[in-house]
């Protein structure tokens, strides 16, 4: 067995299970907002802060955001230990990464919670 | 009808570095012969050249090459496959070369090794043969027949990347027919085995082993059977 820690998950299978379902949070998001813009009400301020004012879309939001650090954290990790041979220079990138993957969220739910 | 072929040379006693060799044959007008018998004759015109082969009718798998930018068995491969183009013969990639179109495969042979390719059985020696039902036996269709030429795991871009913690389609099909071995009693010790990011996760479903294998087999679907049988040993 080949041992790591810097991934997001305990072992294969978790992260498998992680990127899978993050993966399905992420599409419907993606399949709902496009089917809101594309046959929903008129896109202008006023319907787009009445959607986001839901509460349901807040939590749907969040979710999404929480999958979406969830599947870059994964997927980043395994492009990073493919390309980058040298560890000191994975785990520096993994780190910014990281970090900025964090920062979209925080930004996300700040501006979500914020309507 | 003259034959074109530009051929991977590289001798580290001599060469700095690789280089590509032309070469051309004479045949005879419409004719037609295996790349391997046509690297044969290549060898007549220079001794230097060095490759592998043995049965020559594509079984025992030393042939494994990269024609035209795809890998597989120069002795089961038709020149007229590559008809009207300059044929480019290479060693199979990612691997280290050891002189021209011959191969380092121990990485290879050592992802096999730690699969444990043997069938583990630790209840009772049966008197008699350990026998299987026709439908168990019929579960290792399409794994047995691996020959273990390479030409999958050499055509997988995980498996260059990660020679040493990737299994590999190959050595992950031959995992896979241990597992669905109905004689062996060692799953979950193997499975335990192969319950980590890279040894079988690694895989994304590219599917080059399938294009590329001389045999007609598919790992991926073996891998993904793997993939099922870990998801369900841990949910």
């Amino acid at each position: 067995m080949v041992t790591s820690a810097s991934s997001l998950g305990r072992n294969g299978v978790h992260d498998f299970i992680l990127l899978r379902t993050s993966a399905v949070i992420l599409a419907c998001y993606t399949i709902f907002l496009v089917v809101y813009m594309a046959f929903g009400d008129p896109l202008n301020y006023h319907n787009w802060h009445g959607l986001f004012s839901n509460l349901s879309m807040k939590v749907f939001t969040l979710l999404a955001l929480i999958a979406l650090l969830v599947h870059a954290w994964i997927g980043i990790w395994q492009v990073l230990t493919d390309y980058i041979k040298c560890s000191k220079l994975r785990g520096v990138l993994q780190f910014i990464f990281v970090i900025a993957a964090f920062s979209y969220l925080s930004v996300g739910v700040l501006t979500v919670w914020g309507v | 009808m003259k034959l074109e072929f530009a051929v991977y040379r590289y001798n580290p006693d001599v060469d700095t570095k690789p280089y590509m060799k032309d070469y051309t044959l004479e045949v005879e007008e419409g004719s037609d012969m295996m790349v391997l018998d046509a690297l044969m004759l290549l060898k007549i015109q220079d001794p230097t050249l060095a490759f592998r082969r043995s049965c020559r009718e594509g079984v025992c798998g030393s042939d494994g090459l990269n024609m035209c930018g795809k890998n597989g068995l120069a002795c089961i491969t038709p020149v007229s496959t590559f008809a009207g183009k300059k044929i480019e013969i290479r060693p199979l990639p990612g691997m280290p070369v050891v002189r021209d179109l011959i191969v380092d495969l121990t990485q290879f042979y050592q992802q096999y090794e730690k699969i444990k390719p043997y069938l583990i059985n630790e209840s009772n020696t049966p008197a008699r043969e350990n026998l299987q039902s026709p439908e168990e036996r019929a579960h290792l269709d399409g794994l047995y027949e691996c020959i273990m030429c390479a030409c999958c795991s050499t055509a997988c871009p995980s498996f260059w990347w990660n020679p040493d913690k990737f299994v590999g389609p190959s050595g992950l099909l031959h995992a896979y027919r241990f597992l669905i071995d109905s004689r062996d009693t060692a799953t979950e010790e193997r499975l335990s085995e192969l319950d980590d990011a890279y040894s079988v996760f690694r895989c994304h479903g590219i599917m080059n082993c399938v294009d590329v294998c001389p045999k007609g087999l598919n790992p991926t679907k073996a891998i993904g059977h793997i993939k099922s049988m870990l998801l369900t040993r841990a949910v």
